[in-house]
């Protein structure tokens, strides 16, 4: 159902961890979803000069948080916000049709992070497309996690806090 | 690598005795069981010989036992067939039967008029006897409760709740696809009406099944035709498949007394082995009253389908009930049904073991399993050590 390039990002992911002292963190998804990614980044001279990722999820939420981290690793910001779920996905060689959606927000995450950044730095002018980026993002994990909610259980977006309930274990 | 299959739930392999059983049947034997001359009397000896074995291996009459496609077929023959010689009345089924069952009873309530009651089931998936008995009323006609869960391995008591629908005057049919060939069963000793079972989860080919039917119980066809299968299955037969599904039963049947404690051990030694080695690790299900073969887990701050790949670069195929490692992507509605939230649902995984397991596949899968949840949990932003 992967790609070998999916199967390899996934076998051997690419910038695993979390940057020291990040510029700027973007996370999205919901572990009631069963996807949640965690970017955090490094900016220097309007560059991404690191990133890294943890992602709780499936093979294609791994691949792509591992593909995107690659795709923008040395690139200007708008580069980086060039870089779409869609385009990832591309990168990957396909996904999966039904993985598409619900597992391909990496792109999502890292614009958030960038948006995060942006507003610390307290740039005047904000980047429309960051903003914009960062509301579709919430748009589609929401959407996303319909069949949570349909399930009985309240969707929000995930915070850093550890999700899900401890009774779940015996 | 080594090569450990821990998805006998999902599917066996086909027994080789069961193979050269078939075979004359897929070459030179191709007679239609339907014709005079001999090459088809053949065929017809062979389907009678096949419906023989799985009778006495059910404690069954041969005249109670309706060859299918498979398992879901039979489940509907079973739901679908009864209701169609009836009006729309009320059917009562447990929270965690396979689709095969709960999507047929929701297509009887959407499209024919059915009312349909979901009985709950305990933390252990264990159907909740009193709200079971509870659930029936006076227009209650049949009830589908599953003898073995697919998911998490729990048997139900349906002897009880065969003879609770039989006070209250319905009709009881158990969808008895995981167990049969697992644990012992007996139509007559159960008290059920109707009962499901499959030929490829107890090393029988794929696409063949059947039902039983007890003598006096009257369903109308889904599939019509040329009268087949005493009217009741229309099509004609797949011989080989219904050779193989006879053979099979027998020999899962034979085996069952030396199999069924044995695998029981493995299972054990894998359910205490993931516990005492992994942190922040629950067993789904309870620990006795489940299939020997069974042993389901959640494990926390990881997704199974993730799992299932991770295993799977190690030689070992086992299932998870996470909505990304289903066609659905819901996650189990048994796990959900059981009482945990979506997220056990997601980091569950399940493993079936099966007549070719050995112990050195269960220490194998231990020493391989704990590397497994290390490296993903490092990858977690829900694991605080991570």
């Amino acid at each position: 159902m992967y790609s070998d390039l999916v199967m390899d990002h996934f076998a051997n992911p690419r910038n695993v961890g979390e940057v020291e002292d990040p510029d700027g963190v973007g996370e999205i998804g919901n572990p009631v979803c069963g996807d949640v990614m965690r970017l955090t980044i490094k900016v220097g001279d309007g560059r991404i000069s690191d990133v890294k990722f943890k992602t709780f999820g499936c093979g294609a939420a791994v691949a792509t948080s591992s593909m995107v981290t690659e795709m923008v690793k040395g690139k200007t910001l708008q580069e980086a916000l060039d870089v779409s779920n869609k385009t990832v996905a591309e990168a990957l060689g396909g996904l999966p049709p039904a993985k598409m959606h619900c597992s391909n927000l990496a792109a999502d995450a890292l614009h958030i992070a960038i948006d995060d950044y942006l507003d610390r730095s307290g740039v005047a002018v904000r980047d429309k497309l960051a903003e914009r980026a960062a509301a579709d993002a919430q748009a589609d994990s929401l959407e996303c996690c319909q069949q949570g909610a349909e399930a009985g259980v309240s969707c929000t977006l995930a915070t850093s806090e550890r999700g899900g309930d401890p009774k779940a274990l015996s | 690598m080594r090569d450990v299959y821990f998805d006998h739930a999902a599917t066996t392999g086909v027994d080789p005795r069961v193979l050269q059983k078939m075979l004359p049947y897929l070459g030179d034997e191709y007679g239609n069981p339907s014709e005079v001359h001999r090459r088809g009397q053949r065929a017809r000896a062979a389907v009678d010989e096949a419906r023989a074995q799985v009778a006495s291996a059910l404690g069954a009459d041969e005249r109670e036992i309706v060859f299918t496609g498979g398992g879901s077929e039979s489940d509907t023959l079973a739901l679908v067939g009864f209701a169609q010689t009836q009006e729309p009345a009320h059917l009562i089924v447990s929270a965690v039967e396979h689709p095969a069952v709960m999507e047929t009873a929701r297509y009887l309530q959407k499209q024919v008029g059915w009312e349909v009651s979901v009985v709950p089931v305990d933390a252990g998936g264990h159907v909740d006897v009193d709200a079971y008995a509870a659930a029936f009323r006076p227009d209650t006609k049949i009830v589908s409760v599953m003898l073995a869960n697919n998911v998490v391995g729990t048997l139900q008591p349906v002897a009880e709740m065969a003879g609770i629908a039989r006070e209250h005057g319905a009709l009881f049919h158990t969808d008895a696809v995981q167990a049969v060939g697992a644990v012992p069963v007996d139509v007559r000793e159960l008290g059920v009406d109707l009962l499901a079972f499959s030929g490829h989860k107890l090393y029988g080919p794929k696409g063949v099944g059947g039902l039983f039917v007890r003598r006096g119980v009257k369903l109308r066809p889904v599939i019509h035709g040329g009268g087949q299968e005493r009217g009741l299955r229309s099509g004609t037969e797949n011989v080989p498949g219904i050779v193989g599904l006879g053979e099979a039963t027998r020999l899962a049947v034979e085996a069952l007394p030396v199999e069924a404690p044995r695998q029981s051990a493995l299972r054990d030694r894998l359910i205490d082995g993931v516990l005492s080695s992994i942190d922040e690790v629950g067993l789904l299900g309870d620990r006795n009253g489940r299939l020997p073969g069974n042993a389901c887990f959640t494990i926390r701050y990881i997704e199974g389908e993730s799992m299932v790949l991770k295993l799977d670069a190690f030689g070992i195929a086992v299932s998870s009930g996470s909505a990304c490692a289903s066609t659905s992507l819901e996650p189990s509605h048994v796990i959900i049904a059981m009482g945990y939230d979506p997220v056990a649902a997601h980091g569950s995984l399940r493993l079936t073991l099966g007549r070719e397991n050995t112990g050195e596949d269960v220490e194998y899968f231990l020493e391989v399993f704990p590397k497994v949840v290390e490296q993903l949990r490092a990858m977690s932003p829900l694991y605080a050590k991570g």
